[in-house]
């Protein structure tokens, strides 16, 4: 499978991973099947293979992350590369570095691969024009977030079986969502009908072309769904402006357990982290343990290393001609 | 040239044409002291420097009422003398430049300052447009007749509205005293909020915030029903939605005292060219939807958009070369609207006459400008054009100090061939160094 993809040429994907838009049907299974046999690394007691050795990757994070971050070292580190951990309050950023000059500094330090997360739209493919070194988004502005959303889809796999005809809603604060955006896409690429369910302040104009049916109120919206994918709300957009209170969004929009058996009885219930306990999602603890959030954290490593590995992880042709599979790889 | 009277030339095989006189011939032009002395099928008068137009098309030279020259205070965007220049290379003859330097210009000193700085370059007329507001606070007026007479041909507060509709009021009844027009940059600084972009289905899709049709709007509604009650003349600046277009039209039909520009970008590109230009297609107003441009040309048309300004904005590599919500708004435009401009006529929208009119006469009018036309008498400022060279803008750079246009690498067809001020030739094509 790896393979195949990878005999597609690398323009199917990369050098860069910064949307999903770019990201082919095939491409997509490509990299889902890619995780899956990097997920039996994670059940091993070693946990290691050597396919990036010697190769360095760097983690910029503009925003504060604890998930994503962590996910994107450990995946790095079981593939045996070095990783480096930048963040805006350590950097010389707060000395008034401009983005460009911190990118191209930090691969002139040997950096083969560099995760962005910052919170412009746009930064990371902005900064992949300038710079000759793999570039991943690891979450853009309102933008994109790309292995989110190949985490959400390979757990959706895993727990359902399949994607195609899958009804699927996503709730919650879609106009500032990057998770939103390229779950959209991938969602509906891989045969998902999507569903949008937010109040109008919270929803983007101009998205009539989106292949997503909208809706106003949860109760509607999530009826029959398969999966019912909460977001994260900001809690400061009470002050923007576009919503009254976080306890009125809280009682229009917020997940339990009882809606959920009344109206999509056995959906899987997904948010990307941090939750809001009481706002996004509310309920007993067994509620939050029954749901799949958990397992997108798991599943989030190994689909970080499927795609570091298939971005940084040396020639196709060696790849090609079967001599280095991740399921092959040696252990250390 | 040495030797002989200044601004004196004999043009010789020019096409001439002025279609606010409805002049138009073959021959040559007399130029005595900076002025027209007569047309048409004349010979050299014995110790005049000559020129061969080759045959090329002398229009009156453009006038641009909407430029930021940021000189004071942001000399490292733009100077007098770069602005200049790139004024007179788009055939520009005559430039009124924004206050919003630094110091602001709202007041005579920095007024007196641009002007003399323009003389001491000598390329094209340099007209400053005084503040509405001290320092663009939006609360305390001017002192517009202190700054009319030191030069001030317009006021505004571009780079923002005026700010509230009783300031708006107070300067327009008080600039009826000097017959000045107040220029709004029309914007609801409420409704844009942080928009970085036009709001829609590109601004959803780049997860960027939106500024929507409705923010220009608004500013215009107010805008036209304070005019209303205050008298004065009131210019829209850069018009950019149908919205704002369908006010102003209906409020010509009712007499109202307001006339209106739109830039060259408006008219030639759509908010889908944020996805290749990044910040080189960012400037507020933003690029608006298909149906936005095909109104803006449609105002332009029925003369609803009296004029095509540049707003030309130049801005510093490092300033444009960052993440698009923190870079700044601006385009430069100087070098590039007559070609964008010719392509109306081209696809039929606007006959060559139009156009002329519309970036050089009709602009003239508005301010009260004695320049536009080309006729005994009348002011030596012309531009030299030929209809069909094809170019590609800034491949052998622009003369702004900025780069920051969306159209570089742009094939464009019509090309300024000379520019002519007071009777001197201050653009004479290819040869200067750009910069």
């Amino acid at each position: 499978m790896i393979n195949r993809l990878i005999s597609q040429g690398t323009h199917a994907f990369g050098p860069h991973l910064l949307s999903v838009s770019d990201l082919s049907r095939e491409v997509l299974t490509g990299i889902l099947d890619t995780a899956e046999s990097f997920l039996e690394i994670g059940h091993q007691s070693v946990k290691k293979v050597p396919v990036l050795r010697g190769k360095t990757l760097v983690n910029l994070f503009y925003e504060s992350s604890t998930r994503t971050r962590s996910s994107f070292e450990i995946a790095a580190k079981r593939l045996s590369a070095d990783v480096i951990n930048i963040s805006t309050s350590q950097s010389s950023v707060t000395k008034g570095e401009s983005l460009i000059d911190t990118v191209q500094t930090i691969e002139a330090l040997g950096a083969d691969g560099v995760v962005i997360r910052h919170p412009s739209s746009g930064a990371p493919a902005f900064v992949s024009t300038r710079v000759g070194c793999h570039v991943i988004n690891g979450g853009d502005g309102c933008h994109q977030h790309p292995t989110q959303a190949l985490l959400d889809l390979f757990t959706i796999r895993k727990k359902k079986g399949r994607i195609e005809g899958l009804t699927i809603a996503i709730i919650g604060d879609i106009l500032h969502s990057r998770v939103a955006r390229s779950n959209i896409t991938t969602l509906s690429r891989m045969g998902a009908r999507v569903r949008l369910v937010a109040p109008p302040t919270l929803l983007p104009r101009g998205i009539e072309d989106w292949p997503a049916e909208i809706f106003h109120r949860l109760e509607e919206g999530i009826e029959g769904c398969d999966v019912v994918m909460a977001l994260r709300l900001q809690l400061e957009r009470a002050a923007g402006g576009f919503i009254p209170s976080v306890a009125e969004y809280a009682r229009l929009y917020g997940l339990n357990a009882a809606l959920i058996e009344r109206r999509a009885p056995g959906a899987l219930v997904m948010h990307p982290g941090p939750v809001n306990r009481g706002v996004e999602i509310s309920g007993g603890e067994e509620f939050t343990a029954s749901s799949a959030i958990l397992s997108q954290v798991e599943f989030g490593v190994s689909v970080r290393m499927a795609v570091l590995y298939l971005l940084m992880g040396g020639g196709s042709e060696e790849v090609v001609a079967g001599g280095m599979t991740p399921d092959k790889g040696g252990k250390e | 040239m040495r030797g002989h009277e200044p601004g004196s030339l004999f043009l010789k095989n020019v096409r001439y044409f002025d279609p606010s006189e409805g002049v138009s011939g073959f021959g040559n032009v007399l130029i005595r002291q900076g002025r027209v002395e007569s047309l048409g099928d004349i010979r050299p008068s014995g110790a005049i420097p000559e020129l061969d137009g080759d045959g090329g098309l002398l229009c009156p030279g453009f006038v641009d009422l909407h430029a930021h020259f940021r000189e004071p205070g942001y000399e490292y965007k733009e100077t007098i003398e770069t602005g200049s220049k790139a004024a007179v290379a788009g055939g520009f003859t005559t430039v009124c430049v924004m206050a919003n330097t630094d110091p602001v210009n709202d007041n005579s000193e920095v007024t007196r300052a641009i002007r003399e700085r323009a003389l001491d370059v000598g390329l094209a007329r340099v007209y400053p447009i005084g503040a509405v507001t001290r320092g663009l606070g939006g609360e305390q007026l001017t002192e517009m007749g202190r700054l009319s007479e030191a030069g001030c041909i317009a006021f505004s507060d571009d780079g923002k509205p005026v700010s509230t509709s009783r300031i708006l009021r107070r300067a327009l009844e008080y600039s009826r005293l000097f017959d000045r027009p107040v220029i709004d940059h029309c914007e609801d600084p409420e409704l844009s909020g942080r928009g970085v972009m036009n709001e829609g289905s590109v601004s959803a899709d780049l997860g960027l915030a939106g500024i929507p049709n409705a923010s220009e709007e608004v500013c215009v509604a107010r805008d036209l029903s304070v005019l209303e009650i205050s008298g004065g003349r009131l210019h829209v600046a850069h018009l950019s939605t149908a919205g704002g277009i369908r006010m102003v039209r209906e409020a010509k039909r009712r007499n109202l005292s307001v006339t209106a520009e739109t830039c060259p970008h408006y008219f030639s590109l759509t908010d889908e060219a944020v996805r290749c230009h990044g910040t080189h297609a960012k400037m507020n107003p933003p690029l608006r939807r298909e149906m936005d441009r095909l109104a803006v040309i449609e105002g332009l048309k029925d003369g609803t958009i009296d004029v095509i300004a540049t707003d030309h904005a130049p801005h510093a590599p490092h300033e444009k070369e960052q993440e698009f919500d923190r870079a700044p708004f601006g385009i430069i435009g100087l070098e590039t609207a007559f070609p964008l401009s010719l392509a109306l006529v081209r696809e039929g929208h606007l006959t060559l006459a139009e156009l002329i009119y519309r970036l050089s006469f009709r602009p003239a009018a508005l301010f009260n400008l004695p320049h536009g036309s080309l006729v005994p008498g009348g002011l030596a400022d012309f531009v030299l054009l030929d209809l069909s060279e094809e170019w590609e803008a800034g491949r052998s750079g622009y003369y702004s100090k900025s780069r920051n246009s969306p159209f570089t690498g742009m094939r464009l067809t019509g090309r300024v061939l000379r520019t002519i001020v007071d009777g001197r030739v201050v653009f004479s094509g290819e040869g200067e160094t750009r910069g």
